[in-house]
């Protein structure tokens, strides 16, 4: 079962890679507005004007 | 003499359409940013769809010296950055008034920023207690299925320990909320409901903790996490349920605000409104607004009182009316004498009532709270019962009996209590949402639900607001057609209801606007006049009620347009559909008698008071209130937001004035009145599964609560038990759509 010493920890630290992306897309105001990024994907890029 | 011509008039006839709001409100909502940078926050309540993102952005976007201009879908908002001129902010405007939409600016600070905050701290609690949730729960899996002799003790004690190391920091820093809440609560020697989750929680980790340091057999740091990661999301979603609280009173005093010219001795200043005093002379030019209550020393011309009765018709003023604080001067120079001051003024009146009544508001107790009051003390009292039972009956060690106390306080956890009440709530929000209805929060739908009577204003809520032409099949189409022609150059309510009903026809030259009287000018080479009756004819007419214009055209007789202001199309099946559900329905108006009494009859409303000032309303209400009966007001005025504040549960029109929107608990898009029904109904459904999810707690308790006395309770039924229970309260709460 020493296999588990090393699995275990391999675990945490998967999961504290999502943690911590979770917490910088929140951070990045992802979740501010969620009706209008489901509302964007319609829309057509248009030529950006600078 | 009082001729101007038409462009002249481009100015304040948009402020009309803005809803009277005169060039400094608007300019007192941009914010500075740096030099030459500015900032401001618009909401536009009529968004609906993807091409509304796409026409907004990209009519603003693109300007020169935009920054950023982005929508909020969610909250309806607008951001807009740029560097230049202040006054682009009010283009901005204009911009999206000719887009078809009603842009109106607001404080950002004024809205609580705070529950912005407090979305994302719960966000960052919930992921952090979901990630140490899930990875405890690996480790518990193993624990459950198999048992120490299978495992080993000292594999047992090594899940343990890992399992602490996840859970102990991750539930300090996930139950910050909770801690600090109930800390709050025991200061002020209260209790509500966050004190038995936290001694809950801070128990469950203790006795796991001195159960893993004694080499004991169950460990409860699952129960532990999941307990607080449920309680989170329960949390999150009250929150979201609520939209955000602005005050409505200081909304109207920011309208109020600015400066006034006043003569001294000889001499012109200018001072600020609130330094105005009684017997102050003060000179009004056309788009400022009166200050304090006066009365015309000189001059004549228009106002708009909308702001003081809600009603948009001009009202023609001449030497010696009175004019209240509020009015806004649509015609020529006046020089007023000023009778109150500013904090004396009917409109300060209105601002003390508002505030009275959003301090008793705050009173009102949410009846997940109720529940809460009940719900602690019976918690700790058994688990202190079970911990002395034990201890007394059962002979058992104390440490024994002060587990089974703990598992008692885990198997009655609060999660399914938590999630009971707000889980329905955000469906039911969000369903009135995408409805086009927006309710403050859940409190407001759980008094919606006990609604027994229901009182309307007439204009703009019963009425929808906007003068339209009758009897329009008794006038000549070819006179009609050559009046709305000359109608279409004036922004007058009248010319513009005018201009709806006929085709335009005719080519129409020099045309002469005279603010309150009419228009003059020559149509297919005729000279014409169109306005009010008794300017068009030379003579007095009797008039009914100010919604009456007479044409002339050549040597033709006069002709006469009359109008009304209609009811909203589906009115007297929406009062008819309420009465059926048993509620009493009344009309409180600001307007004359004959009016009320029309639209009452067709309405088929027998309670109807008339000519009621805001006080009136408010004394009327509490009445009602005194007698148990709990009331929905349905109001779009400034008159009506005191009523509208004090009113057991409150609605207005998004067409009506902001300050109504600002202080009622809900708002409807839209020119039919269906949405009373659908919220009334929605409310009602909602309340119903509430008690239905309260019911399943209950139960699930009585069954819980004998199986923990006996010590039967694990670590794995805990954590069964307890996902069972907020599953179903959650699956129950999905049943909404379906009630409806």
């Amino acid at each position: 079962m020493s296999i588990l010493l090393f699995v275990i920890p391999l675990a945490l630290v998967l999961g504290g890679i999502g943690l911590a992306a979770f917490i910088w897309s929140l951070r990045d105001g992802q979740y501010d507005d969620l009706e209008g990024a489901a509302r964007r994907i319609l829309l057509e890029d248009e030529n950006e004007k600078s | 003499m009082y001729g101007q011509t038409v462009s002249s008039q481009q100015d304040h006839s948009s402020q009309l359409e803005q809803g009277g709001a005169p060039d400094d409100t608007v300019r007192s909502y941009i914010m500075a940013i740096g030099p030459r940078r500015y900032e401001l926050h618009l909401t536009i309540p009529d968004i609906h769809c993807a091409g509304c993102i796409q026409k907004i952005e990209g009519a603003l976007r693109y300007h020169e010296g935009v920054e950023f201009a982005r929508l909020n879908f969610s909250t309806r908002r607008l951001l807009l950055r740029w560097t230049g001129d202040k006054i682009f902010g009010r283009q901005a405007i204009e911009i999206l008034h000719r887009l078809g939409y009603a842009p109106r600016p607001y404080d950002p600070q004024s809205l609580i920023d705070a529950d912005k905050a407090a979305q994302r701290q719960l966000l960052t609690a919930i992921g952090v207690a979901g990630f140490a949730a899930g990875n405890i729960m690996l480790l518990s899996t193993a624990l459950w299925t198999t048992d120490a002799q299978t495992m080993g003790g000292a594999m047992r004690d090594f899940m343990h320990w890992v399992s602490a190391l996840i859970a102990v920091p991750c539930i300090a820093f996930a139950g910050q909320t909770f801690f600090r809440s109930a800390l709050d609560a025991l200061r002020a020697r209260r209790t509500n409901m966050d004190v038995p989750i936290a001694v809950g929680l801070i128990l469950t980790t203790g006795m796991s903790l001195f159960e893993l340091l004694t080499h004991g057999e169950h460990a409860y740091f699952d129960s532990a996490i999941m307990l607080l990661f449920f309680l989170l999301v329960g949390r999150y979603l009250d929150l979201r349920a609520r939209a955000s609280a602005r005050s409505a009173a200081r909304e109207l005093l920011s309208v109020m605000t600015g400066t006034v010219t006043i003569i001294r001795g000889k001499e012109q200043r200018t001072i600020l409104a609130r330094e105005l005093a009684p017997h102050d002379i003060v000179l009004c030019a056309m788009g400022e607004r009166v200050a304090g209550d006066s009365i015309v020393i000189a001059g004549h011309g228009n106002i708009d009182n909308s702001l003081v009765t809600g009603e948009s018709l001009p009202v023609s003023v001449d030497v010696g009316d009175t004019l209240l604080a509020g009015a806004l001067n649509i015609g020529g120079p006046l020089t007023l004498r000023t009778i109150t001051a500013p904090g004396d003024s009917q409109v300060a009146e209105m601002v003390r009532l508002i505030e009275t009544a959003e301090q008793s508001q705050a009173r009102y107790i949410r009846l997940a709270d109720r529940i809460a009051r009940l719900y602690t003390p019976f918690v700790h009292a058994m688990a202190f019962l079970a911990c002395a039972g034990w201890t007394l009956f059962g002979h058992a060690p104390w440490q024994d009996a002060l587990l089974i106390a703990t598992t008692v306080l885990i198997i009655t956890c609060p999660c399914a209590l938590a999630l009971a009440v707000p889980v329905v709530q955000v469906l039911a929000v969000g369903a009135l949402m995408k409805r086009g209805i927006m309710v403050r929060g859940g409190d407001v739908l759980e008094k919606m639900a006990e609604i027994d009577t229901v009182i309307f204003d007439k204009t703009g809520t019963l009425t929808a607001g906007r003068p339209v032409l009758c009897h329009a099949d008794a006038i000549a189409p070819a006179t009609g057609a050559q009046a709305a022609a000359l109608a279409q150059h004036s922004r007058h309510p009248l010319c513009r209801a005018l201009a709806q009903a006929y085709p335009a026809a005719g080519s129409v030259k020099d045309v002469v606007e005279y603010p309150g009287m009419g228009l003059t000018g020559t149509i297919d080479g005729q000279p014409a006049r169109l306005g009010h009756p008794s300017w068009v004819l030379g003579h007095a007419v009797t008039d009914a009620g100010g919604m009456e214009m007479a044409f002339i055209i050549g040597k033709q007789t006069p002709v006469k347009f009359a109008f009304h202001d209609e009811l909203r199309a589906d009115a007297p099946d929406v009062v008819a559909a309420l009465r059926v559900r048993g509620l009493a329905v009344m009309i409180f108006s600001g307007d004359n008698t004959p009016a009320v009494q029309s639209v009452a009859a067709q309405l088929g409303i027998t309670t109807f008071r008339s000519q009621m000032s805001p006080a009136e309303k408010c004394d009327a209400l509490k009445r009602l209130q005194d007698q148990g009966h709990r009331v929905l007001m349905v109001g779009d005025g400034i008159n009506d937001a005191p009523v509208l504040s004090a009113a057991y549960a409150s609605l207005s029109p998004a067409s009506g004035m902001a300050i109504a929107c600002n202080a009622a608990g809900s708002v409807f898009n839209g020119d039919r009145l269906a949405p009373v029904l659908t919220i009334l109904d929605t409310a009602k459904a909602a309340q119903k599964l509430v008690w239905q999810n309260l019911a399943m707690t209950a139960l699930y308790n009585m069954v819980a609560i004998p199986v923990a006395f006996g010590g039967l309770v694990t670590p794995m039924i805990a954590a069964i038990a307890m996902s069972a229970s907020s599953l179903s309260v959650t699956l129950n709460a999905f049943r909404l759509r379906g009630i409806k």
